[in-house]
């Protein structure tokens, strides 16, 4: 059933243009397109391009690794590194970052090893970081759950009386799960100091936006909520660091919530074993890469005599010895003991489970036996 | 009564007061305030009206809008926020008005709450409590008077608790909120207004405990909740008939004290679990098969099931019908071959 499929939609219609600083071209756009935000100093938009950079690298090698079949999974974010490496740069220590399955490169970003990223991926644990030490909550694989979460978070900040901000980022299809309404509901009305970071790729696996909503942006919906909500070009790091820096300072200060929208593209499938010439034009394809975040920053930083070829050759490098590294984490597989399986259930010990936990024991014991019992008989 | 008698003795020692579990309930959440900075309340209608129950009654003016608050209507929402609460240090009790109310958190307990610890190694606790008033026999419009433990006991990393009496009301409830583990703790409706004699704050015990509520030779009634009463009125009404009915209240369902159950089974080597859910899939299935498991070689008898009917939980004048009564109860046991 396709309920829209005569009409065409209001998102294509009404959808104004996206607040950007820089354009397609890589050129400042004039003031008045800017919607009162200013370019980010020169020395800042060089970070956000070396962190989009090696965010690249990191996320074609990890492709490339759950294409050799090393990994179980990957849902790539290849083409929204502006978005992902905005939303972390704009975050304070302090700060807490609930991120999804696709916001591998936001972790890599604020500092999580390669090799802890990749334990969920590669099967290890259902995830693997050290969450109080990066402020960073579990990626979440239920949509829109983790903003729940990060409404929480933020508030018992603001009863304390603490500093501390809650970023959340979202995907364009999980604006129309329940979760997301309550928290952007409960946002506003406690004024939580949160930002909501809804990351538009256009498609959830393969549902085009024009089928999950029917208004112009999701940002207009900020409205409804009594927050405000800035609709954003997702491609322009500088733009979306603007925009996001602002809402942090305007949360931290008791400002509350602010939801923003960017307009962006997700360049690869949903993950490998998605098909997307089933629902989307090469073409469309294309034209997306040709607005590629990283490619933009560099061409305006070029042009501004900020970046030498010796800085690029530099970051480069940098991010050859990151997909090393990545590579590396590998080979050197976890050994985790299957006896772990109950020791982080509850915090209270359990009768039941320590008798499951000694069955599940004496089966390792008997394999173990086994085992031994073959290597002996191999050697005679 | 002894009230008078024991007037005199108020100076020095505080005196039992006649307190529901509505009552001992609102003095454990008070109490855990007071004792820890970090217990923060909220749902729907907890501030100043003190719940649909009026179990949070007085605690808004009490502590103020940054410990007890009424949030938006939506369970979801109310336990997601719980959960970044937890993640930042506070221990958030929040409150599902009505059984059925809790259905649209599922999602959030069940992939998050019971989760959060084993997703994170440990690193993540959640140290949340869920009140849910449950069951039925309140002549209830339809979606208040569900019994949903069982959805709950079926999900690894939550704790299930559920009072049948002042006493346990308080210590439970206590126990539930400095537990690290998150604790679902299931309130009966129909017995919030069941007084008992009780001198606060009760010494807790830990939450994992069933007790035997009073000692019988023949047969073991398992009970929970708002059954706990059915089965008391069940053993007296035996007593007459000359059958030693032994009443064990599990308190804890999740874990299951296999221990206490287990004795008592052994002892009486007949054993029969009542609960309002419907039967098929529901909680009293896992205790007869874990009781019959461990306990074959003892039990005399097929453990019986006396519980509501596998139909939706009915509309106020036909719930009679539904709730297992003691006539129900010892015609279910009248069942067994006694040799």
């Amino acid at each position: 059933m396709s309920l829209n499929v005569e009409s065409t939609p209001l998102t294509a219609v009404l959808a104004p243009p996206p607040l950007r600083l820089i354009d397609d071209t890589g050129h400042a756009v004039a003031e008045s397109e800017g919607g009162g935000f200013t370019m980010p100093a020169v020395d800042t938009l060089l970070d956000l391009y070396r962190q989009m950079f090696l965010a690249r690298r990191f996320d074609v090698q990890v492709t490339a690794l759950t294409r050799q079949g090393r990994l179980a999974t990957y849902p790539s974010a290849l083409g929204q590194e502006a978005c992902e490496i905005a939303a972390v740069a704009a975050l304070s220590p302090q700060d807490w970052l609930f991120p999804t399955y696709r916001d591998s490169i936001a972790l890599l970003t604020r500092g999580v090893e390669p090799k802890d990223i990749l334990a969920s991926f590669r099967g290890d644990w259902h995830s693997g970081y050290d969450y109080p030490k990066h402020r960073i909550a579990p990626q979440a694989t239920p949509l829109a759950t983790q903003a729940l979460h990060a409404v929480g978070l933020a508030t018992a900040s603001k009863l304390k009386r603490d500093d501390t901000v809650a970023l959340t980022l979202l995907g364009d299809g999980a604006t129309s799960e329940g979760d997301a309404h309550e928290a952007f509901n409960f946002a506003a009305v406690w004024q939580a100091p949160v930002v909501f970071v809804v990351q538009n790729n256009q498609f959830a696996i393969s549902v085009p936006l024009d089928k999950q909503m029917a208004c112009r942006t999701i940002a207009d919906k900020a409205i409804g909520y009594g927050m405000p909500g800035y609709y954003v070009d997702g491609n322009d790091v500088a733009a979306m660091y603007a925009v996001i820096s602002a809402a942090m300072d305007r949360a931290r200060s008791g400002g509350g919530p602010t939801l923003i929208e960017g307009l962006t593209y997700r360049i690869e499938a949903h993950t490998n074993s998605d098909d997307p010439t089933r629902y989307r034009k090469t073409a469309d394809v294309d034209l997306w890469r040709s607005r590629d975040p990283i490619e933009r920053l560099e061409t305006y930083l070029v042009a501004q005599g900020a970046l030498s070829d010796e800085m690029r050759a530099s970051i480069a490098a940098a991010a050859e010895k990151l997909a090393a590294t990545t590579r590396d984490c590998m080979t050197e597989q976890a050994v985790i003991d299957p006896l772990e399986l109950f020791e982080h259930v509850y915090a209270t010990p359990r009768t039941a489970l320590a008798e499951q936990r000694a069955f599940l024991a004496a089966e390792l014991d008997v394999d173990a036996a086994a085992s031994a019992g073959e290597s002996e008989g191999s050697t005679r | 009564m002894t009230r008078q008698q024991t007037h005199a003795t108020d100076i020095v020692v505080r005196a039992p007061e006649s307190l529901t579990i509505a009552a001992a309930l609102n003095a454990a959440i008070r109490d855990a305030m007071v004792d820890d900075p970090t217990v923060v309340l909220f749902g729907e209608d907890v501030g100043p009206l003190g719940g649909v129950f009026r179990v949070t009654d007085g605690l808004y003016a009490e502590f103020g809008e940054t410990r007890v608050s009424d949030s938006p209507l939506a369970e979801a929402g109310i336990v997601g926020t719980a959960i970044g609460m937890a993640m930042y240090g506070l221990r958030p009790v929040v409150e599902m008005q009505f059984d059925a109310f809790s259905y649209p958190a599922f999602q959030q307990i069940v992939s998050h709450v019971a989760k959060m610890r084993n997703r994170t190694r440990g690193k993540i606790p959640l140290p949340i409590v869920i009140r849910i008033p449950y069951a039925g026999d309140i002549g209830g419009v339809e979606h208040h008077s569900d019994s949903s433990e069982a959805y709950w006991t079926a999900t690894p990393g939550l704790t299930v608790v559920s009072p049948s009496n002042p006493a346990d009301a308080y210590s439970m409830l206590r126990e539930a909120i400095a537990s690290d583990d998150p604790v679902i703790f299931m309130e009966p409706k129909s017995r919030y207004w069941s007084k008992a004699a009780l001198t606060l704050p009760v010494q807790t015990e830990p939450l994992n405990r069933a007790v035997v509520l009073r000692d019988g030779t023949d047969v073991t009634l398992i009970a929970y909740g708002p059954t706990v009463k059915t089965a008391l009125s069940t053993a007296d009404r035996a007593t007459v008939e000359g059958l030693s009915i032994e009443v064990v209240d599990l308190r804890s369902l999740s874990p299951f004290d296999d221990e206490t159950v287990g004795a008592s089974v052994r002892k009486t080597g007949r054993a029969a679990i009542v609960h309002e859910a419907a039967q098929f899939g529901g909680y009293g299935a896992e205790v007869a098969a874990r009781l019959t498991e461990r306990n074959f070689f003892y039990l005399a008898a097929p453990i019986l099931r006396i519980t509501g009917f596998d139909i939706p939980y009915p509309s106020p004048k036909l719930e009679e019908y539904f709730l297992p009564t003691p006539d129900r109860i010892l015609t279910a046991l009248a069942t067994w071959e006694w040799s």
